[in-house]
């Protein structure tokens, strides 16, 4: 069975959202995206300073198998991006929701949470995305 | 349509595969790692289900005649108990199909082709069987287990009857031991030694499950792509098709040109490519810069622009390596088009990996 950790929100694109104390938000992909992947073999972040907007591909992961976008869940300014990935990318198969994240947004003012799923609610999401 | 099952089917569940629908068939792309299946494979040995692919049999007098004329490879070089690669031609020279050919002998032929190609290619030899004394026959009855890597051989014998384990022993590569319904041909498709067993459904999954306990790894479709790129071989479908000739694909050796009056199939119009060059050809590439390449890319070289074939990460070489169609007289500098990014490439000759070693040194490359 896949964790979920209930202190995060999630999107249907399979990615997760922690806000952090300082109002910034990091983002990541699940651990049944990292499954349904498998082993990743190159992860490309984006730049600090770059903007996205909600929706938009901001960084890429490649398993053995395929090259999948990690989309922007809110539109900010990226403040950080887990350089760590590059020689590493495995770590997202190890600790998707921990050492694996991928990189750290600063919101949009007004940029509302509510379009993100709730863990039981990505939960109940996945389950329902299987056959 | 419900997707097909192998004999092996229950096996993979019990297993854990993760299964995935290839070519209408139920077939495991992964038990696990993929990373660790292809590793299991160059280092130890692994195994893989292909019961998906097609067996056909084919007897009577005129078996070897009708081989001679859809077969770009000539079977009247065969001696019994041999197997030959090759390919089957339309009039264009375009590849029909890929596969491999074995001689029991002469008037017992089987011929094994790829899963996804087998309406068409059954149609093609129906159509072209008629003036031939043999009969064509599907063997669903059997399924088909290949096992590779450096001590797949030992651990065959193991699981093997006596009479058959001792035949297999001593064969030589592309030759093959048969007992009763089972087959032993020291073929492959990963670039290491083993076998690729056939044998009837009924005794699949007791041959599956013994190879487990002899210490074979069970491998999926996932590892066994990489392993065949590593390897520098051919998939069908993607270094060549119906629109690309052997030439054209790094398959000029496995036309037979002598005799010169065999007249197979297609032998008109790649005799006239031949005489006149081919302007692409296939090349290894080794990527430099940071990304995967991928099939359908672009490849931009000093003499034009090509494509990449097959493309992904070689598990090996710890690099992204790709198949390539370039055009030919391309010098080896060249670059991958990767999302809208230029990724520093040369080109290399393959195989890249075999029996276990990197063929290209890429300590000598200029990365980072």
């Amino acid at each position: 069975m896949n964790q979920v950790p209930s202190e995060l929100k999630y999107t249907r694109d399979h990615e997760w959202v922690r806000v952090d104390d300082d109002g910034t938000v990091t983002i990541g992909i699940t651990d049944h995206a990292q499954q349904e992947l498998g082993d990743l073999v190159f992860v490309e972040v984006p730049e600090v300073g770059t903007t996205f907007a909600a929706g938009d591909a901001a960084a890429v992961v490649e398993s053995v198998k395929a090259a999948s976008d990690v989309y922007a869940p809110l539109s900010g300014e990226v403040v950080e991006a887990n350089d760590e990935l590059a020689d590493a990318p495995e770590t997202i198969n190890n600790d998707a929701f921990g050492e694996g994240w991928i990189f750290r947004l600063k919101i949009e003012d007004g940029d509302s949470m509510d379009e993100l799923m709730s863990a039981d609610e990505y939960e109940e999401f996945i389950n329902s995305d299987d056959d | 349509m419900q997707a097909k099952r192998t004999a092996l089917y229950e096996s993979h569940r019990a297993a854990g595969a993760r299964l995935v629908d290839f070519a209408g068939w139920q077939m495991p792309v992964n038990y696990g790692s993929q990373l660790a299946e292809h590793h299991a494979v160059r280092r130890d040995a692994g195994m893989f289900d292909v019961s998906h692919m097609n067996q056909i049999d084919l007897a009577g007098p005129g078996a070897a005649d009708f081989l001679r004329r859809v077969f770009a490879n000539d079977v009247g070089r065969m001696s019994d108990g041999q197997a030959l690669y090759g390919c089957l031609l339309n009039e264009n020279a375009g590849v029909i199909d890929d596969g491999i050919v074995y001689r029991v002998d002469d008037s017992h032929f089987r011929f094994v082709l790829n899963a996804a190609t087998r309406d068409k290619d059954l149609a093609w030899l129906r159509d072209h069987a008629g003036d031939f004394d043999l009969e064509l026959s599907e063997r669903d009855d059997l399924a088909m287990i290949a096992v590779q890597g450096p001590k797949a051989r030992e651990r065959v014998h193991q699981v093997l009857e006596q009479e058959l384990a001792a035949a297999a022993e001593g064969l030589k590569r592309f030759r093959f031991a048969v007992a009763g319904e089972t087959w032993a041909a020291r073929t492959g498709y990963t670039g290491e030694d083993g076998y690729e067993l056939m044998l009837p459904n009924d005794d699949a999954p007791g041959v599956w499950s013994a190879l487990v306990e002899a210490g074979v790894q069970p491998a999926g479709l996932g590892s066994r792509d990489t392993l065949r790129l590593e390897a520098g071989m051919a998939l069908y479908g993607h270094e060549m098709d119906e629109e690309t000739t052997p030439l054209e694909a790094g398959l000029g050796w496995t036309v037979a040109w002598e005799p010169e009056d065999r007249d197979f199939i297609g032998r008109e119009r790649l005799a006239e490519q031949r005489e006149r060059g081919a302007e692409v050809t296939l090349t290894g590439l080794l990527l430099s810069g940071r990304g995967i390449a991928r099939e359908q890319q672009q490849v931009v070289t000093d003499a034009g622009d090509g494509v990449v074939t097959s493309g992904g990460f070689s598990p090996t070489l710890e690099r992204s390596i790709a198949l390539a169609r370039v055009p030919l007289g391309a010098g080896a500098k060249c670059e991958v088009m990767i999302r809208n990014r230029a990724i520093e490439a040369r080109m290399v000759d393959y195989p890249f990996v075999r029996n276990g070693k990197p063929r290209i040194d890429v300590a000598t490359d200029g990365d980072s």
